[in-house]
């Protein structure tokens, strides 16, 4: 079983969350930026900064996670990033 | 038993006999670099040295020869997609898979015993509808079949009458089938080294010179070798390897998890598939039943597997063929898929000149190495992409054009 820690709810089976996807550098916002916003999504072979949702508290938050060894760095709520 | 054979069998002297010659020294430079030693690079050695005259080839691989997802796939081919351009493209690829063994004096197994896909729901169906009609207007053997028919193509199936997964109508494709995925990228690298083409495993992309907007050199783990011409082929790690030389794709990479089955007598002809359950199922040659194919639910760059994925594999088999319940697993495996947003491959040029691209194969690559490997050779020998390749070019983000096949992969996302 993998382990997610929810900032919240604390660690939980990862089955219970919902992946969200890159944290994207690029905003949908700009224009210029737009091609990169929708289709050229962040893929590291390294360390992936993600949101991530626990689903039965609908709790949204981002997690730093190890696209080759599967290894969760931290998690935390968006309002609150670690220094 | 002859008594030639019975000579030769008590002689002592036997000349070994190797379908691929060992990896050779790295030369200074070659006319084309391929990178990556799957079915979709040997491919294009292939088609550069017999049909193009180009032999002054080298396939890099960083691991073993077709040791990738052409080894991870299972094994299926078939045309039944939903654009005009994807159907155009495949029905050719499944057109050389039917000649491929001729072709090449290799026995790639090809088996062209039709593709059942399965719709639960209505939306499904219509789906189907729109794929149906795409594939008889490009002629390929295609048609939408009601629960009767269904049930005389494949007898064992559970139709679930009446139950949460009820069978309402199939997708019968009779052009799809299977072929040995090994034999495939063996053939190939047989024949393309026959030709001069250098197969060079256990060598590894580590960077790239450039000059200008060329590629001058392709810096490997054994060492600096000049490049006329680049091809990139390199599976799960095409996104990393397109970083190595500047150009970004718009690939993210999630595993695909497989399995097989023990043997068992032969009791299933079809490919039998299901969108709703995620599920695909086929009878190999060795009575194994392959069970794929799972896509996991999060970005990873590993080949790792996952009880999560295995169960809801085999919850979807189950499904269908409740009487496999128990049955047990020999083997079971995952590959990382090179994901496109379109679900469609990037094949064509690349903002460099002499760097070409054949990415984003994502979980559907198998069944166009012999096509893609033609086209790219083409291309490369030409230095300009060939007209059946150009819908799939990178540029056709940043226009709009997206080439949209999510729904007609068989695995499930």
């Amino acid at each position: 079983m993998k382990l997610l820690t929810c900032p919240v709810n604390g660690t939980r089976n990862i089955t219970e969350f919902q992946y969200l996807g890159p944290v994207r550098a690029a905003s949908a916002e700009d224009p210029g930026e737009l091609t990169e916003a929708l289709f050229f999504a962040e893929n590291p072979l390294g360390v992936l900064t993600e949101w991530w949702r626990h689903t039965p508290s609908n709790t949204v938050f981002i997690a730093e996670r190890h696209t080759v060894t599967d290894e969760i760095l931290a998690t935390y709520l968006p309002s609150r990033k670690p220094d | 038993m002859p008594l030639s054979l019975l000579k030769y069998g008590l002689r002592n002297r036997h000349v070994s006999f190797n379908d691929i010659p060992p990896t050779p020294e790295l030369k200074p430079s070659y006319d084309v670099v391929i990178l990556g030693g799957g079915g979709h690079g040997l491919a294009a050695a292939y088609y550069l040295s017999h049909v193009h005259g180009i032999r002054d080839v080298a396939v890099l691989e960083k691991g073993y020869l077709a040791g990738g997802n052409t080894a991870r796939n299972t094994t299926v081919v078939r045309s039944n997609y939903m654009t005009e351009p994807s159907v155009r493209f495949y029905k050719e690829a499944v057109k050389l898979y039917e000649t491929m063994s001729e072709d090449l004096g290799f026995n790639i197994m090809f088996s062209q015993r039709g593709q059942l896909t399965l719709a639960h729901s209505e939306a499904t169906l219509r789906s189907f509808h729109l794929r149906a009609e795409m594939g008889k207007h490009m002629g390929t053997r295609i048609e939408v079949v009601d629960p009767k028919t269904v049930a005389e193509i494949c007898p064992l199936l559970n139709l679930d009458m009446g139950g949460q997964h009820e069978v309402l109508g199939g997708l019968w494709h009779e052009d799809g089938g299977t072929a040995r995925h090994d034999a495939v990228a063996w053939g190939y690298a047989k024949r393309a080294a026959e030709r001069g083409v250098e197969i060079h495993q256990r060598t590894e992309v580590t960077g790239f010179e450039k000059n200008g907007n060329r590629v001058t050199h392709v810096k490997t783990n054994r060492g600096k070798i000049a490049a006329g011409q680049v091809l990139q082929a390199a599976g799960g790690l095409n996104g990393h390897v397109a970083g190595l030389a500047g150009i970004r794709l718009p690939i993210r990479c999630f595993p695909l998890q497989a399995m097989v089955t023990q043997p068992l007598k032969p009791f299933l002809d079809t490919l039998i598939s299901s969108a709703n359950l995620h599920t695909y199922i086929l009878q190999s040659s060795r009575g194994e039943l392959v069970i794929g194919g799972g896509s996991d639910p999060y970005q990873l760059a590993s080949t790792r597997s996952t009880l999560d994925q295995k169960e809801h594999l085999a919850e979807g088999a189950l499904h269908l063929f409740p009487f496999l319940h128990k049955v047990k697993l020999l083997r079971q495996w995952a590959g990382i898929t090179d994901m496109t947003p379109d679900y469609s491959p990037v094949m064509g040029a690349s903002p460099l000149e002499n760097y070409w691209l054949d990415c984003g194969w994502g979980t559907w690559g198998f069944k166009a190495t012999p096509v893609a490997g033609k086209y790219m050779a083409e291309t490369v020998a030409r230095g300009r992409v060939s007209d059946i390749l150009k819908p799939f070019d990178l540029q056709r983000f940043e226009k709009f054009e997206l080439l949209n096949e999510m729904g007609a992969t068989a695995a499930s996302h």
